[in-house]
């Protein structure tokens, strides 16, 4: 019988208490020596042949017959009125169906209330006018032919412009801030910190903002039948997708199936319906015809959200013995005209150490660009940068080995909750990728220097959520063959969701890989799944389908019991092995799997399984340590990550293969982030420099170092059933500030300014060597 | 406001596109991607970037790996167009296919048809490159999601196994009869 209980559950550096209704009862966690079948075996994608074939259908490849094409004319000043819109032209092109800005428009509002269409824009990209055609290119003529006339407003494009105390108003009307006094946190005293350090270091930094630079642009495709509305969307939120379309359209949640069978990448910028998408359904609804709206990858610059650039202050404070007294972050953060984005900057120095003063703040500000968004570890990659800066200078400071400085301050209980952690294997991280790096011999490599190259170290480490819990659900069919449909209202992202799901059914049945068929990113056979953020994904959704796949053969075990002549024999006696149904007391009295269901007909055993609770009292964390060797060349100030190793512990890792592939992905953002990426904005016109994959520099093949990836990799057994933790935010956290480390242990200069390009490098020596001329003087 | 970039009205085109005649009804100013994606529906090669700076559109043409999205399909009269949907035959996979599977040589899999493309070409070019020669060749290909070494362990792996295997495979003169 379902109950209502409550549960703690992190999500991206916010412990929420939900009250969840729980309806399975406690399955006890796979153990650490349980010997498992698929379990934790490197298990190549089960989707693996659609990807590389090219057959895999994405929202862009949807093609339905006599679809429209959609496309926004957006606004080309950061802040404007406009004053006078004209789409005669436009409507009369041949092939244009429709055409919508703020002088003729549905009845809508986008998801935060505000009309899509307005007199005033504030940001560039802001939708001044939608066209739905035959063609993308029909509806590129039209936008041209859309007269409007603007009249500028002044803008400010970055937190201090915005905050000065003469600044031009973000949004009319609007203050500038969103949040002034800052989300703020507090224990011990900063004071008392400060008295009791014998050694103090503060510091400051930037971090830039960051483009996601999904490779599949957002976009959504919808399709009526009748009063049903199915949409294809590129999300990491089906669910979340099918409330939002409902509740904007105002129909029922019924009427409304999303799509999202492959999606290319999302990286916390796909999350529910967008204006896009409204403007997709009510053309569709308007004209009858389904209509596309797929963002261009100068609109995806534009108008799909980044990570937020934050200018930072950290203060840590030390007894000799390097025992931390203080630790004090400051994080200013502009977060777009209507704000947006997780920028939780504060968790890691809340977390990551044992000390009894810490105190953090973030303050947020408007500025005329589109809103931030969550981009993968929101917050913790900003706030990690600066905290494990800080400390690498505190160790400089100290005369010790920065990793002798993390275990001095190791928290075995969580410092800001006081409750035990379900696992906490970061020690075990440290000494694993310290010893496959090589870290105490680490001078000599460091020494080896050629021409004007120059070799060094650095390391970092990193705490996170990826707990996951409650509510996730699962559907397992069993068929008449003997093989199983699992249904799962997630969505695979590209992190391997479909293949883990796969090896905890098959493990729980005891079928063959082979035999068990995953759906997800379909909301029609599936009961809800959580969004894919904030590491969730497989620590909420496998525990259910291990749930439902027993409860499936409860009841295929009940009908064995009767084909063995054995009704009387209670369920525990029998147990699945090989694909047979065994009686424990007379294993002579078995019956194969498949011979159960044949005999089934067209009777088909459907079981549902849900997540359970999260456990009581207990903090459910992922850690994890990287170690990275640079060399810089101090002539051109060109950065060169030689080699990367990422030691993380996520609890029980269960499929290796897609695991290692999470950490290369957050190794390699993180390399673009700590030393090429930055999203530029003129100063003179508020526009972007950089809106597309040229001049926003990601990193391609030539750049990626040798990374190595060990994982601590033992079960989490009170986390949850599986065991297991989720991985897809970890390893972006630590590397850039292992690099920046290893840069200063290079070189000798701290370069606090991210990212790392030769030019801020340069600046550094050159400031650097200014400096200690003027103090021989 | 005067509108002459539209240029003129649809022409009969002839593509010659995974050995396969096609005749399309296109304005000359579409891009070989947007004709095979919408005329022809090979929505293999996808649209990352518009502007050659991704390569998930990357597709063989006359034997060379070419930006199908930079390409002029009215361009390709007359030549020899090679996409995704060419690399494997039923259910056979190229080697460079099997290789990304096992390797685990992709994530989201949106960049995987251009990577797979690029490689199968770079092999035909060169059968055994080094390590250095492949990330060189296939550095116009972004994967946003970092699958880097994984691709780079699969095309070394395709190009020491795929002497062992069928070769024709990804030769052009296999469009058709074999794969029945």
């Amino acid at each position: 019988m379902p109950t209502i209980r409550k549960t703690q559950v992190e999500f991206e550096g916010r412990i929420e208490e939900r009250e969840v209704i729980v309806e399975e009862e406690h399955i006890e966690s796979w153990g650490h020596d349980v010997e498992m079948r698929w379990v934790g075996k490197p298990t190549p994608r089960v989707d693996g042949i659609a990807r590389v074939t090219g057959k895999a259908v994405y929202t862009h490849d949807i093609q339905l017959p006599g679809m429209l094409i959609g496309r926004f004319l957006r606004s080309p000043f950061p802040h404007a009125r406009i004053t006078r819109i004209d789409s005669s032209a436009a409507e009369a092109l041949p092939g244009v169906s429709l055409v919508w800005h703020k002088g003729k428009q549905p009845a809508v509002r986008s998801l935060d209330g505000r009309a899509i269409f307005v007199d005033e824009v504030n940001y560039e990209g802001a939708e001044v006018a939608f066209v739905a055609a035959r063609d993308e290119r029909v509806a590129e003529d039209a936008l041209a032919l859309i007269e409007v006339d603007y009249e500028p407003l002044p803008f400010a494009s970055d937190f201090h412009t915005a905050t000065a105390a003469d600044a031009p108003s973000v949004v009319l009307g609007e203050d500038n801030w969103i949040d002034r006094e800052g989300d703020l946190y507090e224990r011990g005293s900063v004071e008392a910190g400060l008295t009791d350090a014998d050694v103090v270091v503060e510091l400051e930094f930037t971090t830039p903002v960051a483009a996601h630079c999904c490779l599949e642009t957002h976009g959504s495709a919808v399709a009526w039948e009748g009063d049903l509305v199915t949409v294809w969307h590129s999300t990491q939120s089906i669910f979340g997708t099918r409330s939002s379309v409902a509740e904007a359209l105002e129909i029922p949640m019924d009427r409304v199936r999303v799509i999202s069978d492959y999606i290319g990448g999302g990286f916390g910028s796909k999350w529910g319906a967008e204006a896009f998408t409204l403007m997709a359904a009510l053309a569709a609804r308007e004209t009858g015809r389904p209509v596309k709206v797929v963002l261009n990858r100068e609109e995806e610059h534009l108008v799909a959200g980044y990570r937020p650039g934050t200018y930072q202050r950290v203060r840590l404070g030390a007894k000799q013995d390097g025992t931390l007294t203080l630790i004090e972050q400051e994080a200013d953060v502009t977060t777009g005209a209507f704000g947006g984005g997780g920028h939780v900057v504060g968790g890691p120095a809340k977390d990551l150490y044992l000390c009894p003063n810490v105190r953090t703040r973030v303050r947020a500000a408007r500025a005329n660009t589109d809103g931030a968004r969550a981009f993968r570890a929101p917050g913790y990659v900003e706030g990690t940068v600066a905290l494990e800066g800080a400390m690498d200078a505190l160790a400089h400071k100290l005369r010790m080995d920065p990793l002798a400085l993390r275990l001095a301050n190791y928290a075995e209980k969580s410092p800001s909750r006081g409750q035990s952690y379900s696992y906490k294997g970061l020690r075990r991280a440290y000494e694993m990728g310290a010893e496959r790096f090589g870290w105490s011999d680490r001078t000599a490599s460091a020494q080896s220097d050629e021409g004007p190259w120059r070799r060094g170290v650095g390391m970092a480490s990193q705490i996170w959520g990826g707990g996951g819990g409650p509510p996730a659900n699962a559907i397992v069919k069993l068929l008449p063959d003997g093989t199983a449909e699992v249904a799962v209202g997630v969505q695979d992202i590209g992190t391997g969701t479909k293949t883990v799901l796969t090896q905890v059914a098959a493990e729980e049945l005891g079928l063959p890989l082979s035999a068990v068929r995953c759906v997800v990113g379909d909301t029609l056979p599936a009961p809800f799944g959580p969004g894919s953020g904030g590491s969730v994904t497989l620590a909420s959704s496998t525990p259910a389908v291990r749930s439902a796949c027993r409860e499936a053969l409860r009841q295929l075990i009940e009908l064995a019991a009767i084909m063995l002549g054995l009704e009387e024999a209670p369920a525990g006696d029998f147990t699945v092995e090989e694909g047979e149904i065994v009686y424990g007391p007379d294993p002579e009295k078995r019956i194969p799997f498949n011979q159960v269901t044949a005999k089934m007909g067209n009777y088909m055993i459907v079981a549902k399984g849900a997540r359970g609770p999260n456990p009581e009292d207990r903090a459910v964390n992922t850690f994890g340590a990287h170690y990275v060797q640079v060399a810089v060349n101090v002539e051109t100030g060109q950065v060169r990550v030689e080699r990367l190793v990422a030691a993380h512990d996520i609890g029980r890792v269960v499929n290796p293969l897609t695991a290692e592939s999470q950490v290369f992905g957050g190794v390699v953002m993180a390399l673009g982030y700590g030393t090429t990426e930055e999203r530029v904005i003129d100063p003179d016109t508020g526009l972007q420099l950089t809106p597309n994959l040229e001049e926003y520099k990601v990193p391609v093949m030539v750049d990626i170092p040798e990374i190595e990836v060990v994982f601590v990799d033992v079960p989490d057994v009170e986390a949850n059933s599986v065991g297991s933790k989720g991985l897809g935010e970890p390893p972006i956290i630590p590397a850039a500030a292992a690099i920046a480390n290893a840069v200063f242990d290079a070189v000798g200069v701290r370069v606090t300014d991210l990212p790392i390009t030769p030019k801020r490098l340069l600046a550094a020596l050159r400031q650097a060597a200014t400096e200690s001329k003027e103090g021989t003087r | 406001m005067a509108i002459s970039f539209r240029g003129p009205g649809p022409i009969p085109i002839d593509l010659n596109v995974n050995g396969e005649e096609r005749t399309v009804f296109i304005e000359p100013r579409r891009t070989l991607l947007s004709v095979l994606r919408e005329e022809l529906g090979l929505t293999g090669a996808k649209h990352g970037c518009g502007r050659g700076q991704c390569g998930a559109c990357t597709v063989i043409i006359d034997g060379e790996t070419a930006y199908a999205c930079l390409t002029l399909a009215v361009d390709c009269e007359g030549r020899s167009i090679r996409t995704i949907e060419s690399v494997s035959h039923g259910e056979q996979l190229h080697p460079v296919q099997e290789a990304f599977i096992e390797h685990d040589g992709y994530q989201c899999g949106f960049c995987t048809p251009g990577q797979v493309v690029a490689a199968v070409s770079l092999l035909e070019h060169n059968p055994s490159p080094t390590e250095a020669e492949v990330r060189e060749a296939m550095a116009g290909n972004v994967c946003r999601c970092g699958a880097y070494p994984n691709i780079v362990t699969a095309v070394l792996d395709a190009a020491r196994q795929g002497t062992g295997r069928d070769p024709g495979v990804s030769g052009a003169t296999v469009a058709s009869g074999e794969e029945g």
